[in-house]
């Protein structure tokens, strides 16, 4: 019986684990060095905001793991020897493989700013920082994050449930101005600054963290050479692959492990997937490092697959995700990019007085439909999906518009009006269709 | 092991800061309740209808401005801020205080009500807490209260200065506004309201002296099996009596009917939400008073099990207990192959059932075990609507292809103990016969995963295969 060795137990070394034994009765071993038991990093948020505990963002009772047969250790691998297929541990223990999933994640960026490892500066990434946050949030009176993604948000909303004073600086001119079409970005950072009375910085960077004489931050100076007096320092200007122990290997790093669409590294019987892998030739137009909980899931689905004699490439399917500023829920569908790309027409619309809005992209020429965002509108990923794989007109998208509504019964229903306004902007003639049973338009 | 360390604010710097709205609310509420508490404690006071107006208004008028100093601030979403820090939602000695104030008020109720003051005075007259409510039970019918008067209005009183605040609390979502006010409109005016009056208006005989020998729990909505009394011989009778009529045969029929046809049929329809988040008076406490509790029902694969044989075990009781005493009713005996229908068969459900488990489990223990454990564990009208719900219904929640992040939100704050998340992490629909459809798990997951809705059953149950929605790499036929 062969025996996988998977290292790292967030969601995509877990996921290929579990499909490995739905496959297969091969033995399976998973090592973290973080946690003894698979977590949900996305939920670390809630654990510090006090919604949950931290034993509610396991995703399995620990119980699972035995009756499932696999297995956990609780080490730390400091070397891949990837010619005796062995993996020696911390602790001093060495392990075999027949075959290892390299699945480690990511680590939080720090750019050599001066002062950034200072006590009371630190990333949020894992268990450990959340800790650490704990500890050093307990005397802040005000804290700066440097850096206005999704985790900066997430670190802003949940200090500030601590009654802590948060500054955001943010390099872009609007609130994640990198990924979200300026109009999205403007609403989100008007909710942040005005709803939530966050100190968002726009256009603003970091130049140095401020020693207090014992190692400890005391502010932070912008490039404008503004002192921000502070206690903490988030630093969440986004993550890289955590593969600095896999550099004494024969494995082949760049950024992150390199490997083909079959998660195949340069050596034979090992494999990578999830954050830390980092793909030769990018995949259906995705980033050649993906860095989302649900493509970590895939590719652990995926790999397990090729584990288990079925060999399978990664093939994702049209790019979604979702997210959450403060109170507003942010889905998206498709491509939806910060800058119009050629032959893109859009259309944007925003309710009048609440912070609710969507976007829409599609092909000027042949009217393909190409990407949405919402903010405060659920929509239907089945639906979605659905029609960027059979590349659906706008007019077809509109038209059904009622029918992509996923928000919950009872909740006004913005449909007419957003139609009313795109066929004024355009000058075409969408007639919204009444709603019907939704899976009436996924054909069997 | 590094799990263990983390040591959370519990009693650091998250201390609740109440602010001066939030004080003033809690200082007025628990004035009221402490008038309650101290009648309770055998104080009767001169003045009943003077100081029941002031434990009526401080309590509601407390509880809006607590309401208020909570949410007024603060932008509409969801707020579980701190539920897990605070001793009275973390199971901490305020927790425990509380659930064992409730539970003791439940004993006294079911059991020793003359400690409440019910007719330990000269005469058989009230005393303390039940005098207090005398002046009111006058109003309605003329005649002095009993502990099932008292507790009716301290239920209704409850429920809507609480629906109050979890309106206020999820004011951003429409679903839950719409069945709060209904589950409010429904215990102010069909359990409390229409029985009081109509009793005021048939009962007034006060030559009877004591308890009026009509049906007092004449709730429209209150549908056998939960209403385990309902076939019970006096209940039956009183319904035919010639002095009631017709309103007595409306709800004998329309008991029937409301059992027989009309749940299974909205139950098809809906799912079994219609009765338990809508129109139920143990839900709506449940919702109302119980929502800050709903995160403290267990999650684990052991408690559902447990569930499973007791709530249907409830079923398997109440049918055998009933069908007895049709027997005893239309065979004009008191007895069932020898064994003494009363002692044997109604007394021991309604101690143990009734009492125990809806009472003192169901509600004393909100703090401990949640707010749902009587509609989870054991109401035989959750049991009878969750099997039609998951055999034979359209409603389901819809989990929204790929977008579960596994966060544990929806399972956490499912008062029914339900594991939404292991539902939704693998793109299937929940379709549990035990949702009581109160959508929370949709409101607080933060991805927009979860959908409440009715359609066709074909594909009801989601994602069938291993492969979620965004891999496109292969199927895998099941
Ligand atoms: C705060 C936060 C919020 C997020 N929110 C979202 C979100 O809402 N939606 C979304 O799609 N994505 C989100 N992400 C990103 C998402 O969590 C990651 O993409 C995902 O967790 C990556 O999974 P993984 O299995 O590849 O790696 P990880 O989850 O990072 O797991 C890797 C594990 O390997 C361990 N490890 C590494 N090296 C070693 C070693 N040498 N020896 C032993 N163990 C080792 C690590 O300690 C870690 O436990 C969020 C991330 C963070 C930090
Ligand atoms: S599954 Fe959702 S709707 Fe059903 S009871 Fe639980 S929280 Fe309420
Ligand atoms: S709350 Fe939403 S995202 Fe979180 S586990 Fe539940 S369904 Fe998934």
């Amino acid at each position: 019986m062969s025996k996988v060795v998977i290292i790292g137990n967030g969601i995509s070394g877990v996921t290929a684990a579990r499909h490995i034994r739905k496959n297969s009765d091969k033995e399976i071993l998973i090592i973290s060095a973080e946690t003894e038991h698979f977590y949900s990093r996305t939920a670390l948020m809630y654990v510090f905001m006090g919604h949950m505990r931290y034993e509610d963002i396991k995703p399995y009772e620990d119980w699972f793991w035995e009756k499932n047969r696999i297995d956990l250790m609780f080490d730390y691998v400091s070397h891949v020897d990837t010619d005796n297929k062995m993996l020696e541990m911390k602790s001093g223990e060495n392990v075999t493989y027949d075959a290892l999933i390299i699945a480690t994640g990511s680590k939080s960026n720090k750019f050599g700013w001066p002062g950034e490892d200072l006590n009371g500066v630190q990333g949020l990434y894992s268990y450990q920082d959340l800790q650490l946050l704990e500890n050093n949030s307990r005397d802040t009176k005000r804290a700066v994050i440097v850096g206005g993604g999704l985790i900066g948000v997430e670190m802003a909303e949940m200090l500030a449930t601590r009654k802590i004073d948060v500054t955001v600086l943010v390099r872009e001119d609007v609130f994640w101005g990198n990924v979200l079409p300026k109009e999205e970005g403007e609403m989100i950072s008007k909710h942040i600054r005005d709803d939530h009375h966050i100190d968002l910085r726009l256009n603003a960077e970091l130049e140095e963290i401020i020693d207090n004489g014992n190692g400890r931050v005391k502010a932070v100076k912008t490039k404008d050479g503004e002192v921000i007096d502070c206690q903490l320092v988030g630093l969440t200007a986004g993550v890289s692959p955590n593969v600095e122990f896999l550099k004494t290997s024969k494995l082949e790093i760049d950024r992150g492990v390199v490997v083909n669409e079959f998660f195949e590294t340069n050596i034979p019987d090992v494999y990578a997937i999830g954050d830390c892998a980092q793909f030769k030739e990018t995949v259906n137009g995705r980033k050649n490092i993906e860095q989302v909980w649900y493509t970590g899931r895939i590719m652990g689905e995926t790999v397990a697959q090729t584990i288990c004699g079925n060999k399978m490439s990664y093939n994702p399917g049209p790019w979604f995700n979702s997210a959450k500023f403060f109170d507003i829920e942010y889905q998206t569908y498709g491509w939806v990019f910060n800058e119009l790309k050629e032959n893109q027409a859009d259309y944007y619309w925003e309710h009048e007085k609440e912070k609710i809005c969507l976007h829409l992209i599609w092909n000027k020429n042949t009217d393909e439909f190409i990407g949405i965002n919402t903010f405060g509108i659920r929509l239907r990923h089945d639906l979605f999906d659905k029609w960027l794989k059979e590349k659906a007109s706008i007019e077809t998208v509109m038209t059904e518009l009622r029918n992509a509504n996923f928000d919950p019964e009872f909740y006004s229903h913005y449909e007419k009006d957003i139609v009313q306004g795109f066929n004024d902007s355009t000058g075409k003639e969408i007639r919204l269709k009444p709603q019907k049973w939704w899976r009436k338009l996924i054909s069997a | 092991m590094a799990e263990q360390e983390l040591n959370f604010s519990v009693s650091g710097k998250y201390a609740q800061y109440l602010n001066l709205w939030q004080k003033l609310g809690m200082i007025l509420a628990l004035s009221g309740t402490g008038i309650i508490l101290i009648t309770w404690g055998g104080v009767s006071l001169t003045n009943n209808a003077a100081w029941l107006t002031v434990v009526i208004l401080s309590i509601f008028i407390g509880t809006v401005m607590f309401t208020y100093g909570t949410y007024a601030g603060k932008t509409a979403g969801i707020k579980n801020d701190g539920v897990y820090f605070r001793s009275h939602t973390a199971r901490g000695a305020i927790g425990w205080a509380v659930g064992i104030v409730l539970t003791a008020f439940y004993v006294f109720l079911y059991w020793f009500p003359s400690y409440l003051g019910y007719q330990t005075g000269v005469n058989g007259t009230n005393e303390g807490l039940i005098a207090l409510f005398d002046p009111l039970s006058y109003f309605f019918k003329g005649k002095p209260a009993s502990q099932w008067f008292v507790y009716g209005s301290i239920y209704t009183l409850v429920i809507v200065s609480l629906g109050i605040k979890f309106i206020v609390k999820y004011r951003h979502n429409r679903y839950h506004i719409i069945r709060t006010i209904s589950v409010m409109i429904a215990q102010l005016g069909l359990a409390y309201l229409v029985p009081e009056i109509l009793a005021g208006m048939n009962y007034n005989d006060v030559s009877q002296g004591g308890e009026y020998l009509g049906w007092y729990d004449a709730d429209l909505k209150n549908v056998w099996p939960l209403d385990y009394d309902f076939f019970y011989g006096w209940h039956l009778d009183a319904m035919q009596q010639k002095a009631y009529q017709p309103i007595g045969m409306i709800y004998l029929v329309w008991g029937i009917l409301l059992f027989l046809i009309v749940t299974p049929i909205i139950t098809y329809f809906v799912g079994k939400r219609w009765y338990c988040s809508w129109v139920c008076g143990c839900g709506g406490l449940a919702e109302t008073a119980g929502d800050p509790y709903r995160h403290l029902s267990s999650k684990k694969l052991s408690a559902w099990k447990l569930e499973r044989w007791l709530i249907h075990a409830v079923l398997v009781l109440v049918f055998l207990m009933t069908a007895v005493t049709l027997y005893g009713y239309f065979f004009n005996t008191g007895t069932f192959f020898g064994l003494e229908i009363y002692t044997y068969f109604q007394k021991p459900y309604g101690f143990v059932i009734g009492a125990i488990f809806s009472g003192i489990v169901g509600v004393g223990f909100y703090p401990l075990l949640g707010n749902r454990v009587w509609c989870r564990f054991g109401c035989p009208m959750a049991a009878y609507m969750g099997i039609i719900q998951r055999f034979k219904s359209r409603f389901r929640i819809t989990t929204n292809g790929g977008q579960c992040i596994s966060c544990g939100n929806c399972s956490t704050y499912c008062e029914q103990g339900i594991d939404v998340r292991a539902y939704a992490q693998k793109g299937q629909n929940i379709v549990r016969a035990s949702c009581v459809g109160c959508g929370v798990c949709s409101a607080v997951c933060p991805r927009g995963v979860l959908k409440l809705e009715n359609g066709p059953e074909e594909k009801r149950l989601g994602n069938e295969g291993p492969i979620v929605l965004g891999n496109d790499g292969f199927k895998i036929e099941k």
